[in-house]
């Protein structure tokens, strides 16, 4: 009964872990999001996360709280975190927190990573 | 500003009313179905991606905050006036809030565990004309959006 929230699918790249997140990012759907990518960060511990998010259609606060949350968990463990494409709905919601002075942003697909 | 605030005698087009159960899964149903209604003013895509988020925001402090671990009954009314304004009332009959100033400031949350990220009414505020919120505690909370859609 319950509907499909946020899709996650992963790349690993060296020492680079690429979360691909796609869909609607809300409460309901960051919930699942959340648990499935801390299990894949804790047993991979990489030294870099690339969260790609071009593909997220809608996202509202509780999207932030997601990327602050991973933002926060990464930098426990000695990683780091940047965000990749993020759609026009999240950059947005991004900039209106502030977000893109906290969070290094790449627009566009880096070669190499 | 006080100047810019919308005239709430302007009269009613069409409306429809919502109501659903207090459960996250429901919160992307309430802003589509809100999105659908408002759809047939033709808003422009920001217009319509900006109704769905403030709506998104208010559903879910319903969840979050009024009914916490319990569900309760969440009230979604919509009317489209003349001059194509939207006004959308959102009420809980949840915990109500202590102190409205507080919780409307920036970054202030009662959830920061839950990774809350405090930013909800600072997004209805942005991206709506005008935001009200009247709550009363153990009784429960109204939001009123307002959205003046483009010509």
């Amino acid at each position: 009964m319950l509907r499909k929230g946020g899709q996650v699918s992963y790349e690993e790249k060296g020492d680079t872990l690429v979360v691909h997140i796609g869909g609607e990012i809300d409460h309901h759907s960051a919930v699942q999001v959340r648990t499935e990518v801390d299990e894949r960060i804790i047993s991979t511990s990489p030294a870099k996360v690339l969260l790609e998010l071009s593909g997220v259609d809608f996202m509202d606060s509780s999207g932030l709280g997601l990327i602050m949350g991973r933002f926060a968990l990464i930098k426990k463990y000695g990683g780091t975190l940047a965000l990749l494409d993020p759609s026009p709905a999240v950059m947005k919601m991004i900039k209106l927190a502030g977000m893109d002075r906290m969070v290094t942003i790449l627009k566009t697909k880096v070669k190499g990573i | 500003m006080k100047n810019n605030r919308v005239d709430f005698s302007a009269a009613v087009e069409n409306e429809m009313k919502l109501i659903l159960p207090s459960l996250s899964v429901n919160e992307g149903m309430a802003r589509a179905a809100v999105a659908a209604f408002c759809a047939q003013l033709n808003p422009t895509a920001v217009e319509l991606a900006d109704i769905k988020c403030a709506v998104s925001e208010a559903v879910t402090n319903c969840i979050v905050h009024a009914y916490r671990e319990e569900v309760g009954e969440i009230t979604i009314e919509v009317k489209l006036c003349e001059g194509r304004l939207v006004c959308i009332d959102i009420r809980d009959r949840g915990c109500g809030i202590e102190n409205v100033k507080q919780a409307r400031e920036p970054l202030f949350t009662t959830d920061a565990a839950g990774e809350r990220s405090g930013m909800g009414f600072t997004v209805m505020e942005s991206f709506c004309d005008e935001l009200r919120v009247s709550s009363r505690k153990d009784r429960g909370t109204t939001v009123t959006l307002l959205k003046r859609l483009h010509k």
